[in-house]
């Protein structure tokens, strides 16, 4: 943590951009300004403005790059506006693009985004919608038609506490969230309101990403143990259910514990699991 | 911010766990949450951590004319702030009700059991006597706030050390730190605040509950005890009847606990005591582990396992009646295939799908081994029979859920 905050505050002072290459997977600040590849070489070391001439200045390959999350866009640089680590893809497939540039970050606030996939609890029936709280600063509209086989006639069987799984199909800052349970083809697709028993419990949101990821090793090793059901929200909410209270409890011990603990713990506490 | 409604689900769940005697984080009925108390450079500034709940104590002093009623006796001031930094649900307009039942419940514990010697806090009688201030702000609401303020004003009470003053005739002298070493308040006894939650109409009962526990509760008895086994202040709300052995057997179980947190308090007073004396650093800074980013720690909770004994295909051959296993996958087209039932296939033969349906209901073990062997990203959930179960390939990294059944009618008959 030292060198990184002896990093942090020489920039700060110095008040220069750094390359975005060269704080890669390091802790970045608010505030701090990073440059991309392509623009490295107008910044050179002196920093003066001493630069070659260049016969045909002004055309040089301009490389799409994605913001990711924690970062925005100001002039031709990255300004960072989360604390986190800061990381890279590459751009993959047929070499479009410029790659994808984000900020890792710790949070358990959940700001609704268009697409994410969420466990919300319904709260309200007016009508023809239901509100349904997902964790953020409103609660979303759900229309009772946006169910699969839902007509004018034909009801879906909501109360007042159901969860529901859907995903978001307005989310922005100017206007109240709106969700379904429906994809563009019509079809639930494993969305809709969630069985009855079982544990809901709250996460953060790095844990959901970090357990939604392919390949997860934490989900294959908990698969192991025992049959279970398990729906992730990305609002930092998991509903999970086993076959007695015993293992649902067990269950949801682990993946709260999975965030806090290196690997080899994990694998300590799985085949102890495995063992009883 | 309103607060994070209960869903049915949790309540059910809750309520189920409770009857089986088990709870969320692996406690028994009568165990309490770890307790932390460290203490800050000031004297008489703490913080209390139970579990997650905590609450900051700070105790200050003042010289103040006495009431005219009392002459001869120090005054003493507790508050209690719900900081909006403890749960969304706490806004400086909206805590009102829960605000003044525990400032109120705190005050006949400290004050009315005459815990501290207000005669010995009297300067000059009917002139100045001291005003001792208690302010303990909730930092983070996990549930039982009652039990971590008592803890938190008691210890920040005895921690707290007054400046000395000295009375020669008519002259009155008082002294700075520097001058004479502060006093300490002179605390008879340490009363403690034990929170039971009742649950089913008073048959099944928790100590400490935490926030999921809170909400679903029935009531709420309160005891305030100290280690002499006398009860300070009893209270309980809720509207539940209790049984007068209940409540019997309550106290007792608060005598216990009492004398182990007095116990802790005593150790964690004695502690803080010697690190000041032997010149080594003191203060909130010093408890906080460095080179590490979490605030909180998953303490090891001690899960009983020895239920979970069987494995999957043994879970899998008693084949109780509401975990069905699913069928073969049917392979209709080069990559469409299509596990039990679901909504109607128009792509793949119609003969085929009613003999699916034949070979629904047997649970084989070697079905089991098939499905866990896909090479899909599921985890693997058995269903009843009756729902369907969708594989959704589709999503990239979503995980299955159970439906209830397609066809709306079927879900009213079973209601």
């Amino acid at each position: 943590m030292a060198g990184v905050m002896a990093v942090a505050a020489e920039s700060l002072a110095g008040g220069r951009a750094r390359a975005a290459r060269t704080v890669l997977d390091q802790v970045v600040l608010p505030g701090e300004e990073l440059l991309l590849p392509e623009q490295e070489d107008a910044e050179g070391p002196g920093g003066t403005g001493e630069r070659p001439l260049r016969l045909n200045a002004g055309v040089r390959a301009r490389v799409r790059v994605v913001c990711g999350p924690g970062l925005r866009r100001c002039g031709d640089r990255l300004l960072v506006t989360k604390c986190g680590r800061l990381r890279y893809k590459e751009p993959g497939g047929s070499g479009g693009g410029g790659g994808v540039y984000w900020v890792d970050s710790q949070q358990k606030r959940y700001v609704p985004v268009k697409g994410d996939h969420v466990i919300g609890i319904v709260t309200a029936k007016s009508g023809d919608i239901f509100k349904v709280d997902v964790g953020g600063s409103e609660p979303a509209s759900l229309s009772y038609l946006a169910f699969e086989g839902a007509t004018k006639r034909n009801r879906p069987n909501v109360q007042v506490g159901d969860l529901i799984y859907g995903q978001f199909v307005v989310a922005n800052k100017d206007m109240e969230p709106e969700m379904v349970c429906i994809d563009s083809c019509g079809r639930a697709n494993g969305m809709g309101v969630i069985g009855q028993d079982g544990l809901l419990f709250k996460v953060t949101l790095g844990l959901i990403r970090k357990l939604l990821t392919p390949d997860c090793e934490i989900l294959q090793e908990v698969g192991k143990l025992y049959p279970l059901e398990i729906v992730f929200g990305m609002n930092g909410r998991i509903w999970v259910k086993a076959k007695t209270i015993q293992q649902t409890l067990i269950l949801a011990n682990i993946l709260e514990a999975c965030e806090h603990m290196t690997a080899d713990q994990r694998k300590q506490i799985f085949s102890r699991l495995a063992e009883s | 911010m309103k607060e994070t409604p209960l869903s049915n689900c949790e309540r059910r769940f809750l309520l189920r766990a409770i009857e089986e005697k088990k709870r969320l984080d692996g406690r028994q009925t009568y165990d309490y949450r770890n307790i932390k108390i460290t203490f800050g450079t000031d004297y008489g500034c703490c913080i209390v951590e139970l579990g997650k709940t905590r609450v900051l104590g700070q105790v200050s002093c003042e010289l103040v004319s006495p009431k005219l009623n009392r002459a001869t006796e120090g005054i003493l001031f507790f508050n209690l702030e719900l900081s909006q930094m403890a749960a969304p649900a706490f806004e400086p307009g909206r805590q009102s009700d829960l605000l003044v039942k525990l400032n109120r419940l705190l005050e006949r514990c400290l004050r009315n059991s005459k815990c501290i010697d207000t005669e010995s806090l009297c300067v000059v009688a009917g002139e100045k006597v001291w005003q001792i201030r208690v302010d303990l702000h909730l930092l983070n609401h996990d549930g039982n706030i009652i039990d971590a303020a008592s803890i938190a004003a008691i210890v920040a009470l005895c921690h707290f050390r007054r400046p000395d003053v000295s009375v020669q005739g008519d002259e009155v002298t008082l002294y700075t730190p520097e001058e004479r070493d502060p006093v300490p308040l002179s605390i008879h006894h340490m009363p403690i605040c034990v929170s039971f939650a009742f649950f089913q109409q008073g048959t099944y009962l928790l100590v400490d509950p935490n926030e999921r526990e809170e909400r679903v509760m029935d009531g709420l008895l309160v005891i305030a005890m100290n280690k002499h086994r006398e009860i300070c202040t009893i209270q309980s709300s809720g509207g539940i009847m209790l049984l007068k052995d209940q409540v019997l057997r309550c106290s007792k179980i608060a005598g216990v606990k009492v004398l182990e947190i007095t116990e802790l308090i005593q150790k964690a007073l004695e502690n803080d005591q010697k690190v000041r004396k032997e010149g080594g650093k003191f203060g909130f800074a010093e408890s906080i582990a460095s080179q590490r980013i979490t605030a909180f720690k998953m303490e090891k909770a001690p899960i009983d396992t020895s239920d979970v004994e069987e494995k999957a295909e043994e879970i899998i051959a008693e084949a109780e009646p509401p975990s069905e296993v699913v069928s073969k996958p049917v392979l209709w087209t080069p990559g469409t295939a299509q596990i039990g039932e679901g909504i109607e296939n128009s792509w793949g033969d119609l003969e085929d799908s009613e003999k699916e349906e034949d070979d629904e209901g047997g649970s084989d073990e070697a079905i089991i081994l098939d499905s866990i062997k896909m090479d899909t990203r599921e985890v693997s959930n058995i269903g009843s029979q009756d729902a369907p179960i969708v594989l959704s390939d589709s999503e990239e990294e979503e995980m299955i859920i159970l439906e209830p059944d397609k066809n709306p009618k079927k879900i009213r008959e079973e209601q």
